[in-house]
């Protein structure tokens, strides 16, 4: 019956099954789902570019700066996750604010993104080469917001002193959010110039 | 609202063991957040969908069967929908399919399903309080039920619901003015289904992350009862594939009203050109496909899952093939990904694909048959106790090989040919989606109705409820493949034109006579369920002799199941007719030390170096 069972793992039945959060798991589970949409959308995309009238366009140079400042807002999350950690509240709180700030200046960026695009004549309605671009670049900026305003609470419980070293949990659900986003958008941004 | 205060975040905090304090109607019945009470809102509103999704069946069964008759009595129900000649408008008709098909197949057998069962069972089985978090359980039937208005809401609509079948391939969909029912129904449509995605994410995340992190001392995933192994593949597949159907439905929303190209492309009506250019309608189907098949198990697995506990307990033997059982669910996990194409075999799909997708649809076959072999021979030489569950899981079982079968023709890229879009489909998953999961459905209510209720459900009448299902169901499906292999289309509202189908004008009487015996007989399940819930005998500790622990929880639980400690589990839940054993059952809390006489060879080593503590020694008289 259970013979090829690890005794150990039997024998400790006392050990706590409990590994991680549970909120913490459930946030990778949402990871999870939204990596899917946008494996679904990037595999929607090469299908529909392998069928050819396909509109190609030179991708706007604003999105390659839009990469730097998010990857840059990635860093400084870091580093107040890393300050929180130690109890340095002031590095905690110039830190958030600076992520705050740099993950604003890469919505503006997209939307001066956007902006260029259209200057090519590269329409949200038209080709489906271009619908695709404002989709997936909207649709990550959509989840990009849940993630502005999940920074904007952990910015306010900071300054009421509601980030220290014994209470991490919320803060490293931020930053592992916010890590995912952003590899998320390097992902695209990649993905776009290798398929555009 | 701070969803952390929701979790349970050491199971060892009894923080709800005295919850003697009087609860609001409305925290306790409407805005619950006790896994319990989710799971039975989840029943009841599945048990008023399965009743429209049937009654819409009746509807046009009757055109089938009847295609002469004069409807004009239903006028009161359909109003204008009924032709002042007293004839079904053949749009409403198309209608009526569509959402017969959604609603059966995503609120009943999704939604009420693994909605009820997982919220139900999952808490109970591993030995936990709650779910992860109450409070996203309670969004999850929430969102569900905002689902459910919106797409009931759509029915009533002047222009009529979504009419372009459960799978709404665009072009149809995708233009308002192709058909009424591709306007503001198919809007609303899209909306319903966005919510039900949210839904069903929600509570499959907290599915899994119940099922990992909340097991109690000793519940290690070797020990889980098949049906939480069920559930929690079943909320695996949701949740790698119900965002490929929100990213599906994003572009098609952007296309109907956004004017974007993602599907559409030169395309004329009425001689006028639409200006859209460049798309791809079988991009829809590959997105749609690779959610609709893995939706296929989302369906099915619950069902398999409940008759693995079902008919382990009522045969009293061990479920054959415990590790076999898992496997195959694994194996069918995997595979249901990567089959899709199998639905597109016409669509112009690359031959040479078609083979690929041939070759894998077909290895789900061995998956498949090991379940049923196992089923068949934990039965055999059993001491079957013949419960209504027993019965329908027993059915459940006949419904696999029977539509099984006719998979492995259609399957077939070359046979899909002449089958595809015929009556031979629709026979084929009514037989093994459809019939199957409601099998298993009714089952898992009869099973556990004493547990959710306090009272059994009245067995003569089970037993009626099941002869008349079961053969009911034979009679009205079978047929249909004959049907189906003269050709005749699905989603047709009249064959009376074509002289070729003119001799099976008897057969689709007899289908649609069929079908209204088979709908009556679930007015007997109805009554005996709301009947038994208040005047039920009252039920036993444990009715079923059953291993698994909801069993060992007070008759009635309240929030938090266990009023004391949650029980260890020191065994598996398989546990019955064991040789040397006093019972023919020892429940999973009962440890191996207890029960020298009936230990295995290494159950005696494990049972030296087991650890005990006083509660399990007390719990284990329940
Ligand atoms: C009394 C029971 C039922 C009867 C008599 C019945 C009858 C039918 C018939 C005759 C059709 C084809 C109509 C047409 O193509 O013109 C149909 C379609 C369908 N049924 Fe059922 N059905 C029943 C229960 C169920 C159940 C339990 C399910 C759950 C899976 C289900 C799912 C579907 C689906 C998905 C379609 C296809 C809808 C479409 O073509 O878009 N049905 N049903
Ligand atoms: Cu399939």
């Amino acid at each position: 019956m259970e013979t090829s069972l690890n005794k150990e793992q039997q024998l400790q039945p006392s050990i706590k099954i409990l590994s991680m959060h549970p909120l913490k798991f459930a946030l990778w589970l949402f990871i999870v789902t939204v990596v899917m949409i946008f494996a679904a959308l990037t595999s929607a995309y090469i299908v529909r570019q392998s069928e050819g009238n396909w509109l190609i366009f030179e991708l706007p140079t604003v999105f390659l700066y839009n990469t730097i400042i998010l990857v840059a807002s990635s860093v400084t999350m870091h580093l107040a996750y890393i300050a929180a950690k130690k109890d340095n509240f002031k590095n905690l709180k110039v830190f958030m604010i600076i992520t705050t700030i740099l993950a604003v200046a890469f919505f503006v960026g997209q939307y001066e993104a956007w902006g260029a695009l259209v200057e090519r004549d590269v329409y949200f309605v038209g080709n489906p080469s271009g619908s695709f671009l404002y989709v997936i670049s909207g649709l990550h900026a959509f989840h990009l917001i849940s993630g502005l305003i999940f920074i904007l609470i952990m910015l306010f419980s900071a300054f009421k002193y509601k980030v220290h070293s014994k209470n991490m949990v919320k803060m490293e659900m931020c930053t592992t959010y916010w890590h995912f986003l952003d590899g998320l958008w390097v992902y695209l941004f990649i993905f776009l110039l290798l398929n555009h | 609202m701070s969803t952390a205060a929701e979790v349970n975040i050491d199971q060892d905090v009894h923080h709800d063991e005295h919850h003697d304090y009087e609860q609001s109607f409305i925290s306790k019945y409407i805005f619950t957040t006790d896994h319990k009470m989710i799971g039975k809102q989840f029943l009841i509103t599945g048990i008023m969908w399965g009743l429209i999704g049937v009654g819409m069946s009746v509807i046009f069964r009757l055109q089938l069967g009847f295609p002469e008759m004069d409807l004009g009595w239903l006028r009161p129900l359909l109003g204008g929908w009924i032709s002042e000649q007293g004839k079904l408008d053949p749009e409403f008709y198309l209608a009526l399919v569509t959402m017969h098909g959604t609603i059966m197949v995503f609120f009943v057998l999704t939604a009420g399903l693994s909605g009820t069962f997982s919220n139900y069972l999952i808490p109970l089985q591993i030995g936990a309080r709650d779910m992860a978090s109450g409070f996203m359980n309670m969004l999850s039937y929430w969102f569900f039920f905002l689902s459910s208005v919106v797409m009931m809401a759509s029915i009533f609509i002047e222009t009529g619901p979504a009419a372009g079948g459960w799978v709404v391939y665009p072009p149809l969909s995708a233009l308002p003015q192709a058909i009424q029912g591709s306007g503001l129904g198919m809007t609303l449509w899209l909306v319903a289904m966005v919510f039900f995605i949210v839904s069903m994410l929600l509570g499959g995340i907290n599915y899994i992350t119940t099922v990992i992190n909340l097991r109690t001392e000793g519940m290690s995933f070797s020990r889980l009862p098949l049906t939480i192994w069920a559930f929690f593949l079943t909320a695996v597949i949701g949740l790698l594939s119900f965002p490929v159907l929100f990213a599906a439905a994003l572009l098609l929303v952007f296309d109907r009203s956004f004017g974007t190209s993602f599907y559409l492309s030169d395309i004329y009506i009425g001689g006028e050109a639409l200006p859209n250019m460049g798309g791809s309608p079988i991009l829809y189907q590959h997105l749609f496909w690779f959610l609709g098949h893995p939706e296929v198990y989302i369906v099915l697995l619950p069902a398999l899952g409940i008759t693995s506990e079902v008919i382990a307990t009522n045969s009293r033997k061990p479920i054959f093939g415990y590790k076999a059982m898992i496997g195959s669910m694994l194996g069918i996990t995997v595979l249901s990904f990567v089959v899709w194409a199998h639905h597109m075999f016409v669509s112009g799909l690359n031959p040479f694909l078609g083979s690929v997708f041939m070759f894998l649809t077909l290895i789900i076959a061995i998956p498949s048959a090991v379940k049923v072999f196992n089923y068949l021979t934990t039965l055999w030489k059993g001491n079957i106790i013949f419960t209504p569950a027993t019965l329908f899981s027993i059915g459940l079982v006949s419904f696999f090989i029977s539509g099984g079968l006719t998979g492995i023709f259609l399957g077939n890229s070359v046979i899909d040919i002449q089958l595809h879009d015929t009556y031979f489909v629709v026979a084929h998953f009514h037989l093994v989606m459809g019939s199957l999961s409601i099998f298993g459905l009714l089952a898992g209510v009869y099973h556990w109705f004493p547990k959710m209720f306090g009272r059994m459900m009245d067995e003569k009448l089970g037993h009626i409820h099941f002869w008349m299902t079961f053969i009911g169901v034979y009679m009205i499906f079978f047929p249909m493949h004959y049907i189906g292999i003269a050709g005749f289309p699905r989603r047709y509202y009249s064959w009376t034109n074509f002289d070729a189908f003119s001799s099976y004008t008897d057969l689709n009487m007899f289908v649609s006579v069929a079908a209204f015996v088979t709908v009556a007989a679930q007015f007997i399940f109805l009554f005996n369920f709301f009947y038994s819930m208040y005047r039920g005998k009252r039920a036993p500790q444990n009715p079923w002799r059953s291993n698994t622990l909801e069993w060992t929880a007070p008759i009635e639980p309240g929030h938090g199941n266990w009023p004391g400690e949650i029980p260890k589990v020191y065994r598996w839940p398989y546990d019955y007719s064991k040789p040397g054993a006093k019972e023919d059952f020892i429940p999973q809390h009962i440890p191996l030390s207890h029960t020298p006489e009936s230990n295995l060879d290494h159950e005696v080593e494990l049972a030296k170096k087991e650890v005990v503590d006083k509660t399990a020694n007390a719990q284990s008289n329940a």
